[in-house]
Formats: C-alpha cells, structure tokens, sequence
C-alpha cells in the first residue's frame, strides 16, 4: 500500500556516487550514522533501551515472567524475541500479524544473543523441570530510516544488560541484575553495483541487491551471520565483510559498553 | 481490597501528593520522528506515549474509498512491555475499541471534506502505561494532526476525571483507576467545548457527573495550552 | 542568528470577523468568524486574510510544473506519483511521441521521472498530467532533491533570486518543481552542494540573512 517510489534517476545516482567511493549522505563506505543509546527509560518493563542509528529509532524492551520450562532443556530459561515494524514508523508499514520481515528480524537478533550466550540461561532455573525465568525480548521500531538489524540489535543488548530481575513481584527474594555477558556486535552490510557499504540507510537499502549481517564478539569470532534479498556475494566479498564487521565492532562495541556502565548507575 | 490503601488522606492528598484538581506532570514535544508526516511525544504522569500521522493519503483498497471525504482511521496499541504483565502483541478487544472512539472522536474536527477518498492514519502507541492512556493518545495524536499539516477545525485534547473514596477528583492515578469507584474520560473541541469521546464506567450520582464533567473540561483545557505550547515550541519561537 | 516569528498561527485560532476581512486559502469561517484551519503564517492583503501553511502536502493546480515518477504503467496510460496525495494520469495522448497501444512501457516505465505540467480538472482527486508542452519532457541523468512542499517558493526566492543564486556558485542545472521536487544535473560535488544548500533553507526558511548564509555556505569548498 502506498509504497515510495524509487526513481531511477536515484538510483543511478547513488550508483555513480558509489563509482567515486562516494555514499549519498556523505559518509565513508565503512562508516556508521551517529549511535546514541538510552537505556531504563520504560519504568513497566524489566528493562529497556532506546537506540537512534541516524534517523532509525529502535525501542526494545524487556519483560520477565515465571514459567514451565521446554521439556527438553529442563533447567534452562527460556529467551523469546520478536520484532514489530508498527505502522508508526514507516508509511509501508500495515498494521497486522507480524511478516516475513520482522519475522526475519527477530529471529536474527534472538540468534545473535542466543549464541553468544548473552544470558547464561541455566542460570534462569528456579526449580528444575517445574520453574523457570522466561525473559521476553520486544523489538518496536520506531523509526525507519535503514539498517533495523544492527539497530535492534543493539537496543536489545543494552535492554538486556540494564535489566532488573523482578524476583520480589514474584515472592523469589530481592530483585537482581539479570546476569548478561559477552555482548556481540551486529553489522550490517549492503551490495549496490558492486559497491559494499556498512549501516545502509533508507536510499541505499532501496538500491541494495544483497545485504549481509555479521555480529562478532569481543575476541573477532563470529556468532552469527545472516544473508538477505536475492542478489549474491563473492566469496572474498564475504572475508571482506566480515574483516570490517570485527573492525568496526570495536568501536560499537565501545558505545554499547559506554551506554550499560551508565545506565547501570541509575 | 481498596479498604487498606487510603487514596485520599485527611489533609486531601492524594496518593502521589496531588490536590482534587490537580493534574499529574504532563511534557508534550511535538515532531519527534523522522519518517512521520506529523508527530508527537507525550509524557503524561508515568504514560509514555508515541502518536504519528501519515496522510491525506489515497484510501486502498479502493473499496474501502469514501467518494467525499477522507476516512479517519486512528489505532491504538499497547507496546507489550508497557504494563507490568507483559500483553501479547496484537490488537485486543480493549485496544480495538478505544481506536474506534478515538477515530470518531478526531473525524470531528479534521476537514476531511477536502480530501475525498483518502485516508488519514493515525498511530498511537502506548510504550509505557499508567492509566488514562486513551485521554493522552488523543492528546497526543492531535499534536501529531497539527504536526503534520491537516486541517482541523479545531486542536482536540482529553482529559479525565473520576472518583476516589467517594469525591470527584481530576486526572486518575494508576491505584486511582485501579481501587477508585468511577472513571470519566472526556475529550473536547476546545474552541467551542464540544465534547467528542465522552465514557464512563463505575457510580456517580447526577451530581457527581455534573462536578466531574466540569472537572475535566476544566482540565483539558490547560493540557490544551500545553498542546499550544509544543506546536508553538517547533514552529516559532519560545 | 535571528530567528523570526511572523505570526505563526495553530488550527481553530481566531483570526477576524468576516464583516471586517475575506476569508481566504488555509481558513474556514463558522459564525461569521474567521479561524486557521492549520498551522502556518498569517497574512493580511487587500482586506483578505491568508494562512500559508508551514506543512502539508503539495496541493496541485492546474497549470504546475512538477516533477513526477512513473509508479504505474498500463497499455494506454501512466499513473504518476506527483507527490501529492493521489496519483495523476499521464495519458498516451499527452505525451510528445507516437505510442502504440500497449507500448507505454517502452516510453516511460516504472521509476522513470519526468518534467510535466498538472491538467485543469473538475475532480481534484483524478487529476491528469501532459508533456505535451515546452520545457517537458522525461528526464535523465542528474539526481532529485526532495524538499516539503510549503518551502519551494523558498528555494526559488523572490523573482527567482535564491535559485539564480544556487546555479551561479555551482555551474549546474536546476528545476524546482511546484511539487517540491528539485531537479539537479551537474558535477557530483554541485550536486552534493546544492543538496546542503537545499537543508539549509528548508530549516531557515522563514528567518532573516537566509540568502547570506546559503551563498557562505556555497562558497565554502571543503566540507
């Protein structure tokens, strides 16, 4: 419904700017928009952040209950993600049951905390096989100018390491820091004309034939990786990528640090 | 239940230290997002709500087209980790019905003659809950209406009062909605205090509604200065 | 910086009694008073008072030029986003070359944009487009520059003055469309330019010393 129109005229534009190395709004191929993060501003919720990536604005948020555990993984917690693209953010956006798109979403942020074992999950059992902390990751996309994924992301990584334990609600004792570590590093990179840039904003992910996710963790090993859309990358393109996606995670990496230490002061 | 938790004490202070008559904080910022065609934030006690307007745009499917005006299609929902059980995404009964009172109660002041057969989308998301969220959603999706150029007649706004331990009191507080005995939400035209969303649930007596219908009129009227305010703030000079 | 507020007005605000002054674009009249139906700039002139709004879609009229993108091709018509709130009609006999049925795609296909000048109309919701006019045409190469629509008379300026302005420092072509579709064809660092420029006045539009602060900028080579 509605969807913007890509002229053409555009998209040879931002082809040719791309020749001369250049990106539309001015940056460096392997640079980021500006990243701020705020965190604990949803008093309901366990935990909270809000994420601006240039004009992106990601909202995650955190909540907690007490619940059977999956049969097979009986004295594991249980972590579920998902992600709405509400309306609110995009004129594209319908209102409705979730699509592919944050479907895809959810499930590549819930990949990138699940197997960095972000949340040591076995230490979520209450009672083995009859008690368990489930904790909800809600990704709300508030903005959309671009490059959800490393977004989200990163709203759900300083959500969950600013999160509270509601232990007292629940009568299980004091409420605690949910116990989180080892942090990865989502970047997402896009393919035009042969081109490859980090963090595409809205233009260049309209004129990308293939985008590539990468998140790393502190030590450069790869925790999960996810390719989109239906254009392809060289296999030296990929080695390329994921050099810079550990490159640029440090500094990222830095800011999402920056914005936990702060918010676990208050 | 309510026996144990004195909402109003002898001094009458309430619960969070506020007079009858007075309101919780309230910030309002108006245009806050990028890809809105207009927008607006609210703050209003411990509510923390987003609205966003995109439109006049052409009605789709076609079917859906009134050939002379535009359709006012308002949604509320509650983001799920607003309220302290977490909600499951998607609409709900609640919400559905509240976005129903909220559309009408917008179609009557936007010139949606000007605009056949398209639609005005309004988006009010409640990401942090604490009572009186449809009264906030109106006021900030007016805000957001302004924001994004639509013509108006007139700049809506909400407000509700209730009745706690037996008096009328302005602006319900969380324990307030919860262990009060009546809630009243009401939403005004300002300008000529027609009222546009008018419900209640609980007792009152004729009187009872008398004082708190006056109570909030009275108050929607000073969140409208607030409103005002914030237009004001982005588009001038404050 | 100075910035100015020349009365800005909100939507229901009162503005004069209908006995004393007209009622003219962007105001409603109910009992005999005169009220903003938006936010925008209030004037007075010959009697009449106006409200220009500060935002808003383009609202197009017969006779605009404006910049268009083809969204839609059918076997004897376009349907082009205008950027107003529907999409106007470009049919194959407005157009400057000889299309045979089913061969629109061939001319103009989807994404493509072109210069064309907005049809009179009985029905402000099904409006028509042509090219069949000088200085139309479908258009190549270059980039296109969005700008909200109440702020193009901005970028043109008084006579013309601000878009002489922008041509002269960066030796390039440029088209304002009435939609607030800037056409611009020259050397990338022009464009990138002139794309700065274009902000500058979008967000200053209504305060003093703008056209001082858009020619430093111009001149100003480095970043």
């Amino acid at each position: 419904m509605n969807s913007t129109v890509l002229s053409s005229i555009k998209k040879d534009y931002i082809y040719k700017l791309a020749k001369q190395n250049k990106r539309i709004d001015g940056r460096a191929f392997d640079e980021y928009r500006k990243i701020t993060i705020e965190t604990n501003l949803i008093k309901k919720a366990e935990g909270s952040a809000k994420v601006k990536l240039g004009n992106t604005q990601v909202l995650a948020g955190i909540k907690m209950d007490v619940g059977e555990p999956y049969p097979d993984s009986p004295n594991s917690g249980v972590l579920t993600t998902t992600a709405e693209l509400i309306p609110l953010a995009s004129p594209d956006f319908e209102a409705g049951p979730p699509d592919k798109d944050s479907i895809e979403l959810a499930r590549v942020v819930d990949r990138g905390i699940r197997e960095s074992e972000v949340i040591d999950l076995e230490k979520l059992c209450i009672e083995e096989g009859e008690k368990v902390w489930i904790v909800f990751v809600d990704i709300h996309v508030l903005d959309y100018d671009g490059n959800l994924f490393d977004a989200s992301s990163l709203a759900a990584l300083a959500a969950l390491a600013t999160a509270k334990v509601p232990a007292e609600r629940f009568e299980l004792g004091e409420d605690y820091p949910l116990p989180v570590r080892n942090p990865p590093v989502s970047c997402t990179f896009s393919k035009f004309n042969n081109a490859i840039v980090v963090d595409p904003n809205l233009d260049e992910e309209m004129v990308t034939e293939a985008r590539l996710t990468v998140a790393t963790d502190r030590e450069g090993n790869i925790r999960a990786m996810q390719k989109g859309l239906s254009g392809s990358f060289k296999v030296d393109e990929v080695r390329k990528i994921i050099k810079t996606s550990i490159d640029t995670g440090v500094q990222i990496r830095k800011i999402l640090e920056e914005s936990i230490k702060n918010g676990k002061k208050n | 239940m309510k026996s144990d938790i004195e909402l109003i004490d002898k001094n009458g202070k309430r619960l969070d230290g506020r007079k009858p008559d007075e309101l919780r904080p309230i910030k309002i910022e108006a245009g806050p997002l990028y890809r809105a065609d207009g927008s607006c934030y609210i703050e209003w006690g411990g509510n923390k709500i987003l609205a966003a307007v995109y439109g006049p745009r052409e009605a789709l499917p076609r079917h859906i087209q009134h050939p002379l005006k535009a359709i006012v299609n308002a949604r509320y929902n509650m983001a799920s980790f607003s309220v302290e059980d977490r909600k499951r995404p998607g609409p709900d009964r609640r919400s559905t019905e509240i976005s129903k009172v909220i559309s009408e109660a917008l179609e009557r002041v936007i010139l949606t003659e000007q605009f056949p057969r398209a639609t005005i989308d309004i988006n009010v998301e409640v990401l942090d809950a604490e009572a009186g969220t449809r009264c906030a959603g109106l006021t900030a999706a007016a805000v957001a209406l302004a924001d994004a150029g639509i013509p108006m007649r007139d700049i809506p706004v909400a407000c509700a009062a209730g009745k706690i331990a037996g008096q009328v009191v302005l602006d319900l507080g969380k324990e307030e909605d919860n262990y009060g005995e009546a809630d009243l939400p009401v939403a005004i035209a300002p300008r000529t205090e027609e009222i546009i969303l008018l419900q209640m649930d609980g007792h009152l007596t004729v009187k009872e509604f008398d004082e708190a219908l006056d109570l909030a009129i009275k108050g929607c009227h000073t969140v409208s200065e607030l409103q005002k305010k914030a237009l004001l703030k982005r588009y001038g000079v404050l | 910086m100075k910035k100015e507020v020349r009365d800005v007005v909100f939507p229901s605000q009162f503005l004069g009694d209908v006995n004393q002054y007209k009622a003219g674009q962007g105001t409603f009249v109910e009992n005999g008073k005169i009220y903003a139906e938006r936010i925008g700039i209030q004037s007075i002139r010959n009697g009449v008072i106006t409200v220009t709004p500060l935002k808003g879609n383009y609202e197009p009229h017969a006779g605009d030029v404006v910049i268009g993108i083809v969204e839609e091709v059918s076997t004897s018509t376009w349907l082009v986003d205008i950027n107003a709130i529907y999409p106007a009609l470009l049919h194959v006999n407005e157009v400057p070359w000889r299309v045979e049925f089913g061969d629109t795609a061939r001319y103009l296909n989807y994404g493509d944009a072109v210069m064309a000048k907005v049809l009179s109309s009985n029905e402000p919701d099904r409006l028509q487009i042509t090219l069949k006019d000088r200085g139309l045409y479908k258009i190549n190469g270059g980039a296109i520059i969005e700008v909200e629509p109440t702020k193009v008379p901005r970028v043109i300026g008084k006579n013309g003055s601000m878009i002489t302005t922008l041509k002269k420092f960066t030796n390039s072509r440029i088209f304002v469309g009435k939609n607030g579709r800037i056409w611009v064809d020259g050397e990338i660092d022009a464009i990138q330019k002139i794309e700065k420029a274009v902000r500058l006045i979008e967000r200053d539009a209504h305060t003093y010393g703008l056209t001082e602060r858009v020619i430093a900028l111009l001149k100003n080579d480095g970043r």
